[in-house]
């Protein structure tokens, strides 16, 4: 029996993960009433999950030592009115109601079709390592790690830790970008002794740069890839990903300005509506601690502390500029266009393959013909994938962003219009 | 907390550690999660809530997403053949 259950903060923190936190601690510790609402079972997000003893387990505590009141296995996917979201866990619907709003929803890695992606053991390589953060036994297993970004050798060292054989790591990007992205890593003290640490515990592994996934092959599940150097390299996972997008389909369902794809914000992280303000990847993809600052800034200045927030800007531009630096060095080659075959699915939810997409000229086209971005993923898969392959721009949000439960729905139409200026409360 | 939680994947029983998702359960048990609308065997992808590929019925209620769900002493869990 679906139960409608009330709450009612000052301030509601969308996203549990490091930026989330971080605004939701710096906001209780205003003396302000705080919500903080994720999907997941714990806090931590994605980089912490899982983890007892490190800083994201600090900033949990820290949360609940401030009485941030969490709500976690609770995702929201509706905004009614003003001042309000609805969000589901399990059976129950929540009507949230803020007097402002940070949305730190965070990012999702980017996946590319290839032939055989669908296989299973064919995984996200963030998706590989929080499946065995949450106890998928990896010892002995050959894993390939393949795509671009700073999280492959993350993914690569976590799943080492852990027991996994990992027979190689293939990066997109060419040498010389990452020997330039080495370059900007001197100046960031801390992020290069990560670095140096990442590369000790992958000692031996075998590193290809300009190097992707061709094809994955197995008959009911993952047997052995073939990379771009036309060599089969057998093993029991592929981990792939390339690189991050920005969860922005709250921000865009509330109707912020977006700009080149991500949540626009000012100096104090706030949006283009009163009342509603973004830190994090959604801003821009920077990483951790870029998440954090951000997230602070947005708790102090959603509390009215803006004296305070400004302190940490000096700290905030510093990290931008590595942001801009990473974004630079990872940019995916063209060659990844050609990956997909005519009969290569690209649209997972409705297994819609490449050929029937080509003859579109438009994301919408391609929906209302095929079906593509149809399914419960809501092309959140197949979106950045077809705006890769096809320059395609994806299509307004609209409410549910998520697929919820029919009763949900119907609490869902029964609420009030929404209003045009979809922002915060009365303040 | 106990070490280990109890579950059956398809009627199988399966042993998983604490703080083990239905989706890891899935895995263990040797299974997939679903047959997608053309019909081919899929698991989990993203592992974090996006993709929706990991959907299973658990408890009896269809569509939950297994990368998000905790697994409970004596669950029942169903995926697709």
């Amino acid at each position: 029996m679906t139960k409608n259950l009330r709450r009612s903060v000052d301030v509601l923190v969308v996203g549990g993960g490091p930026a989330g936190m971080a605004a939701s601690v710096a906001a209780a510790e205003c003396g302000l009433r705080v919500g903080l609402v994720d999907d997941n079972p714990s806090l931590g997000g994605q980089i912490w999950r899982g983890e007892t003893s490190s800083d994201g387990a600090r900033w949990a505590e820290r949360s609940r030592s401030v009485g941030v009141e969490a709500l976690c296995g609770t995702r929201v996917f509706h905004h009614p009115a003003s001042g309000v979201l609805l969000a589901e866990r399990e059976e129950d619907v929540y009507e949230l109601s803020f007097q402002k709003l940070v949305l730190a929803t965070g990012a999702r890695e980017r996946f590319l079709p290839f032939p055989g992606w669908t296989l299973p053991n064919v995984m996200g390589a963030g998706g590989l390592e929080a499946m065995v953060k949450c106890g998928l036994p990896i010892a002995g297993k050959r894993v390939v790690v393949a795509g671009t970004g700073p999280l492959l050798v993350a993914v690569a060292a976590a799943l080492r830790k852990h027991g996994a054989t990992v027979v190689a790591i293939c990066e997109q990007a060419s040498w010389t970008s990452l020997v330039r992205f080495g370059g900007a890593l001197l100046a960031e003290s801390h992020k290069l002794s990560q670095a140096i640490s990442l590369r000790r515990q992958l000692a031996g592994v075998r590193f290809l740069t300009s190097c992707w996934p061709l094809e994955a092959q197995g008959q009911e599940k993952l047997e052995a890839v073939v990379i771009s150097r036309c060599e089969r390299v057998v093993c029991d996972y592929l981990a792939c990903g390339f690189h991050l997008v920005p969860n922005t389909e709250l921000a865009q369902l509330l109707g912020c300005q977006i700009r080149d794809g991500y949540v626009q914000v000012d100096e104090f992280q706030e949006t283009s509506l009163a009342g509603v303000l973004c830190a994090g990847e959604p801003t821009g993809i920077g990483g951790l601690e870029l998440s954090l600052i951000e997230g602070q800034i947005a708790g102090l200045a959603a509390a009215g502390r803006k004296q305070e927030a400004v302190r940490h800007f000096k700290q905030r531009k510093k990290l931008q500029g590595f942001a801009r630096v990473l974004h630079r060095a990872f940019s995916l080659r063209p060659e990844l266009k050609t990956l997909a075959r005519p009969e290569t699915i690209v649209c997972r939810c409705e297994d819609v393959p490449q050929r029937r997409l080509a003859a579109h000229k438009s994301w919408r086209a391609a929906k209302l013909q095929t079906r593509c971005g149809m399914g419960p993923c809501q092309g959140r898969i197949c979106g950045p994938a077809t705006e890769f392959l096809f320059h395609w721009k994806p299509d307004s949000v609209r409410p549910p962003i998520f697929p919820a439960q029919f009763a949900h729905m119907a609490w869902m139409a029964s609420s009030p219009e929404s209003e045009p200026q979809a922002g915060g409360g009365n303040s | 907390m106990p070490e280990s939680i109890e579950l059956r994947v398809n009627r199988k029983p399966i042993t998983v550690p604490s703080g083990a998702t239905v989706a890891v359960a899935v895995a263990m048990a040797g299974s997939r999660c679903r047959r997608s609308v053309t019909g081919e065997l899929r698991s989990p992808f993203c592992g974090m809530g996006i993709c929706f590929e990991c959907r299973v019925t658990v408890d009896g209620k269809a569509h939950r997403l297994s990368c998000q769900i905790l697994c409970q002493s004596g669950m029942e869990v169903s995926v697709d053949d």
